[in-house]
């Protein structure tokens, strides 16, 4: 099994605040969210309720919206707190560096 | 007469081409004003639910005061259009949970809402997102209202709400005693089955309660107040309700070929919500009621034209209606940009 490590999915400055961003890592689709406190999370980028994208969802404060359906997330956890989304969203593990957002899959 | 159960034969079908879960023709539009447009606002909704209720509650007064008089008519015509009509639209949007920023708000008017229309609040949440989802695939949407070759009495049925209250009693009793029906397990997840049963046994006993109360009081004015207002107040949903799909595609993947966007004026916008863009609201079901002028006009030029009123699409609705009746390949074709 191959061991987690670091990629860079976005320079920080290129994802506004209270907003989310797309970014690829191999098969991985992934949603990068910048709450308006400049926190970033990252999680899968497709709900798990419905066949769409994340990344062009809606975010407020640190939930973000399914575009589709409107089923909710929390990006902190990933839990899933407004139906129709049921099942929690994946996380990953990110940070900062030289004004990067780096994520570990 | 094309078999529109859903889970039935024609879900297989849409399977086989693809059409399940598919994805949807998206107009441009830059992300920046796409997150402006998203944007939700307590402010707003609640001046336009706050303005809604005063007119339901004050209709209401008037209709109580002039029970057994004439004046009972117009004043019981206004309650139960608020009750009956204007309840869809909050029902609808309160649903998305994009009328308020406040979740508690939204699911609290979606739930009054949703007694008023006569919808076991649950299992409607999921019937909606399947519509979302597959909206006009037959054999897997649960709300193609208008179906193609069926007959014509049902159209005017519906203006009473007769064949979705039939369809609606079913479903709570069957509910009630903790079984779902065939479509709706469908669409529904059993998990949340519980809720349904929950709803539907307050629902009957709701109803239960207004009905002993009338018998208790020899009189049908507590039900003309809560009840009867679904079906005597019902007909300006339906009006609404026709211009949004209905003589359009079946089974394509481009809201701009099965769903209509139709002019209405200020006062038709209040009580419908804005949801006569009803085109830009399934492109972009996270855009609240109040930005979908907005939204309409930043997508104006990769859309079709929208119908100048409420009149200009019914006249080319019911006569489709009435061919497909005979020819269901009859359609409404859509010029998109």
């Amino acid at each position: 099994m191959t061991e987690p490590s670091w990629h860079v999915v976005a320079r920080f400055d290129d994802v506004a605040k209270d907003d989310v961003v797309a970014a690829t890592i191999g098969d991985a689709a992934l949603a990068i969210v910048r709450t308006n406190d400049n926190r970033v999370f990252v999680l899968d980028a497709t709900c798990t309720h419905g066949r769409a994208s994340l990344a062009d969802g809606f975010v407020d404060g640190t939930e973000i919206e399914c575009p589709k359906h409107n089923g909710r997330f929390e990006v902190t956890t990933g839990e899933a707190v407004a139906s129709p989304a049921r099942a929690a969203l994946r996380t990953y593990p990110c940070r900062l560096s030289d004004g990067c957002i780096e994520v570990q899959l | 007469m094309r078999d529109y159960t859903v889970g039935g034969p024609e879900a297989k079908n849409a399977t086989a081409n693809n059409l399940v879960e598919a994805d949807w023709y998206k107009p441009h539009v830059e992300r920046e004003t796409m997150k402006a447009l998203m944007a939700r606002s307590n402010g707003i909704a609640a001046r336009d639910t706050i303005l809604w209720l005063v007119l339901l509650v004050g209709s209401g007064i008037l209709a109580y005061r002039s029970w057994g008089s004439w004046w009972a008519v117009p004043a019981f015509a206004l309650y139960g259009v608020m009750y009956g009509s204007a309840s869809d639209a909050r029902w609808h949007e309160c649903g998305h949970r994009t009328a308020f920023r406040s979740r508690l708000a939204n699911d609290v008017i979606y739930h009054v809402a949703a007694f008023m229309d006569f919808r076991e609040p649950i299992s409607w949440r999921w019937s909606h997102a399947r519509h979302h989802s597959d909206t006009i695939i037959v054999g897997r949407d649960p709300e193609i209202a208008f179906q193609r070759g069926a007959p014509l009495v049902n159209t005017f049925l519906e203006l009473f709400a007769v064949r979705t209250i039939i369809a609606e009693s079913k479903k709570l009793f069957l509910n009630a005693v903790g079984r779902p029906t065939k479509e709706q397990a469908d669409f529904q997840p059993a998990e949340e089955m519980r809720g349904s049963i929950w709803w539907s046994r307050v629902y009957i006993l709701a109803f239960a309660g207004v009905i002993t109360w009338c018998i208790a009081a020899g009189s049908v004015l507590p039900a003309m107040f809560i009840g009867l207002p679904t079906i005597y107040g019902r007909w300006l949903m339906v009006v609404y309700g026709i211009t949004q799909h209905a003589g359009l595609a079946e089974d394509v993947l481009d809201h701009r070929l099965n769903t209509r966007t139709v002019m209405m004026n200020r006062v038709n916008r209040f009580m419908y919500l804005n949801m006569n863009y009803h085109l830009e609201h399934h492109i972009f079901p996270t855009v609240p009621y109040h930005a979908l002028p907005k939204l309409h006009a930043t997508v104006a030029d990769q859309l079709p034209t929208p119908h100048r009123s409420i009149w200009h699409a019914i006249r080319e609705i019911l006569p489709t209606l009435v061919k497909q009746r005979n020819d269901q390949s009859v359609v409404l074709a859509r010029v998109v940009p």
